[in-house]
C-alpha cells in the first residue's frame, strides 16, 4: 500500500539539547485514504505528532515523509482542526470557512475571480455537515457543536489530502459528539481523504478508525498498532457489540499500563 | 370615578416598567443634579467664602458672565487636545503594530516604553518650550505624549495574544507572517485599539491643560491659571466644569466609535 504519511525513527526535543524529549524513536505509517487514530496517556506527544506531520516542527532525528516528500516546511496539503474551533469572530461562518483559500498558494490568486465557485463549494460542505443556511451567521451565534462542524468545513475547503484532527470533539457533550462522529465518518467515506485523529476517547478511536496507534508516556513512541476489524459503513450500534467493547477494553488496559510505566 | 380607576389599572404595570427604563436613562442627570445640590448646600451650611469653594450657582453665574473668553478658550483646548490625540492615534497604531510584529521588538522596546511612560509629562513641557516656544505646539505635543502609550500597549497586546491554534492552522497552510497579521492580528487587535481610545482621550485633556497652564497664552489651562492669580475662583471652577463637559463629550464619542467599529467583540463576549 502507498503510504501518505511515513514517520521513521523520529526524535523531537523541545527547548535545546537539555530540553524535554517529546517523542523518541517514533515510527508510524498511514496509508492513503486510511483513517488512523492515535491514543495514549496524556503528555505522550500527540500534539507533537500533529506538528511534525504538518511541518510546523522539524525533527532533530529521523524523517517525516508526507506524500513521498520529506517534510522541511509547512505542508499545505494538510487540513487541521483542534479542540478549540478558533473561528474568527469578526467573520461570518462562510468567510471563516473560506479563510484557508486566502492563504494557500494554489487558491489565493484564483479566489477573487472564482469567488462564486468557492462559495458554492463551501455551501456544499456546510450542507454535508448539517449547517445548511448557517453560512451568513457569525460564529458566536452558533453552538459549540455547530462551531466544530464549521471548523471541519474550514479544514476541508482546500481539498487537503490529509486531515489532522487534534481532539476535535473533546469539549462537546456526548450526544453532539456521537453526531459529529457520524459526520466525520461520512466525510471520510465521501471525500476519500486520509485522516489522522488524535484523541483521548477510546470509543471514538475504535468507532472511527481503520488503524489505532497506542503511544507510550513521554518520550512518546508507538507501543502497539491495532487494525480495527469492523465492517464499513459502521453504525453507532456497533458500539454495543461485544467485539467493540473488548477492543476498547484492551486499549484501555494498554494505556493504563503505559501510564504506570511512566 | 370608578370607571377611571378601572381604566388605569391594566396600564399601571406597563407604566411602571417603562418608568423603570426611563429612570435608568435619567439616572446620570439626576445624580449630577444631586451632586450640585449637595455641593450648594455644603457651601451654604459651612458658609464657605467663594474664594475657597464657590457654590455651583456662583460657578454657573461665572460661566454666563465670562462666556466669551470661556467659549474661546474651550475651543482652543478642544483643538490642541484633539490634534494631539489624533497624532497619538496614528503614531500609537503604527508603533503598536510594529512592536506587536515580533517578540524581539516587543521585548526590546517594552522596557523603554515603560520608562518613558513613567516620566511625568509636565516635566517635559519646559523642554518642549525650549524647542517650540510657548503656545499651541507644546500643548499638542504634551497631549500626544501622554495619550499615545495606552494605544501602543493595547494594539501590541492584541497582536501578541493571537491564539496559538489559529496561528498553527494558518502556518500549516503556508501563511506568511504578513498573512497572519492581516487576516488575524490586526482585526483582532481592533477592539483593544478602540477600547484604548476612551482612556487616551481623557489623558489627552490632562496633557494639553497641563501644558497650557505652564506655557501658553490660550486655552482653559491658561485661563484658569490667570483667573487663579486674580483670586477669581468661580472662574477657575467654571474652567474645570467646561473641561469635564468636553471630556465627557469626547469619551462618549469614542465609546460610540468603539461600538460602531467592533460591535462583534461585545456580542461575541456575551455569548461566552
Amino acid at each position: 500500500m502507498h503510504h501518505l504519511v511515513s514517520i521513521e525513527d523520529v526524535d523531537m526535543r523541545y527547548g535545546g539539547a537539555a530540553g524535554t524529549l517529546a517523542v523518541s524513536g517514533l515510527n508510524m505509517k498511514v496509508g492513503k485514504g486510511e483513517f488512523a487514530a492515535v491514543v495514549g496517556p496524556s503528555g505522550c506527544g500527540k500534539s507533537t505528532l500533529m506538528k511534525l506531520v504538518t511541518g510546523l516542527h522539524l525533527p532533530q532525528r529521523g524523517a517525516v515523509l508526507v506524500a513521498g516528500k520529506l517534510v522541511t516546511e509547512p505542508v499545505s496539503i494538510v487540513g487541521m482542526a483542534f479542540q478549540n474551533p478558533t473561528m474568527l469572530p469578526w467573520r461570518t461562518t462562510l468567510d471563516n470557512i473560506l479563510l484557508p483559500l486566502e492563504i494557500v498558494e494554489k487558491h489565493r490568486h484564483r479566489l477573487r475571480a472564482h469567488k462564486k465557485e468557492y462559495v458554492e463549494k463551501a455551501e456544499h460542505l456546510l450542507e454535508i455537515v448539517g449547517l445548511k443556511g448557517f453560512g451568513s451567521k457569525f460564529p458566536w451565534q452558533l453552538s459549540g457543536g455547530m462551531q466544530q462542524r464549521a471548523n471541519l468545513c474550514r479544514a476541508l475547503i482546500h481539498e487537503p489530502e490529509l486531515l489532522m484532527l487534534d481532539e476535535p470533539f473533546g469539549a462537546l457533550d456526548a450526544f453532539t459528539r456521537e453526531e459529529l462522529w457520524c459526520v466525520i465518518r461520512d466525510l471520510h467515506a465521501a471525500q476519500g481523504v486520509t485522516i489522522v485523529l488524535v484523541t483521548h476517547d477510546l470509543r471514538e478511536a475504535t468507532f472511527l478508525a481503520d488503524r489505532i496507534f497506542v503511544m507510550s508516556a513521554r518520550p512518546g513512541r508507538v507501543l502497539k498498532e491495532h487494525v480495527v476489524p469492523f465492517e464499513r459503513p459502521r453504525d453507532l450500534e456497533v458500539m454495543y457489540e461485544k467485539g467493540f467493547n473488548d477492543m476498547v477494553h484492551e486499549l484501555h488496559g494498554e494505556i493504563a499500563k503505559a501510564r504506570v510505566a511512566a | 370615578m370608578s370607571a377611571i380607576a378601572e381604566e388605569n389599572k391594566p396600564a399601571a404595570p406597563v407604566a411602571s416598567m417603562s418608568s423603570g427604563i426611563a429612570l435608568v436613562k435619567l439616572a446620570p442627570w439626576l445624580y449630577t443634579i444631586g451632586l450640585f445640590a449637595v455641593w450648594e448646600l455644603l457651601v451654604i451650611f459651612l458658609d464657605m467664602p467663594p474664594t475657597i469653594l464657590p457654590a455651583p450657582s456662583r460657578v454657573f453665574a461665572a460661566i454666563v458672565q465670562y462666556w466669551s473668553p470661556i467659549w474661546k478658550n474651550s475651543l482652543q483646548t478642544l483643538y490642541t487636545t484633539t490634534v494631539g490625540f489624533a497624532i497619538a492615534v496614528v503614531a500609537g497604531l503604527g508603533l503598536g503594530l510594529f512592536i506587536g510584529w515580533s517578540k524581539t521588538i516587543y521585548a526590546g522596546l517594552y522596557p523603554l516604553m515603560i520608562g518613558f511612560n513613567a516620566i511625568p509629562k509636565v516635566a517635559l513641557v519646559p523642554i518642549l518650550v525650549i524647542w517650540f516656544g510657548i503656545g499651541a505646539v507644546p500643548a499638542i505635543l504634551t497631549a500626544f505624549l501622554i495619550s499615545f502609550f495606552p494605544i501602543v500597549v493595547n494594539v501590541a497586546t492584541g497582536l501578541a495574544t493571537i491564539e496559538p491554534e489559529t496561528e498553527d492552522v494558518l502556518r500549516a497552510l503556508g501563511a506568511r507572517k504578513m498573512d497572519i497579521m492581516l487576516k488575524v492580528g490586526i482585526p483582532r487587535s481592533m477592539p483593544y485599539f478602540f477600547g484604548s481610545l476612551k482612556v487616551a482621550i481623557t489623558l489627552a485633556f490632562v496633557g494639553s491643560v497641563v501644558s497650557e497652564t505652564v506655557a501658553s497664552n490660550y486655552g482653559l489651562g491658561n485661563m484658569m491659571s490667570s483667573a487663579q492669580s486674580m483670586f477669581n475662583v468661580p472662574l477657575v471652577f467654571a474652567g474645570l466644569l467646561m473641561l469635564a463637559i468636553e471630556g465627557i463629550a469626547m469619551y462618549a464619542l469614542m465609546a460610540w466609535v468603539e461600538m460602531r467599529m467592533t460591535g462583534w467583540a461585545h456580542r461575541s463576549s456575551m455569548s461566552h
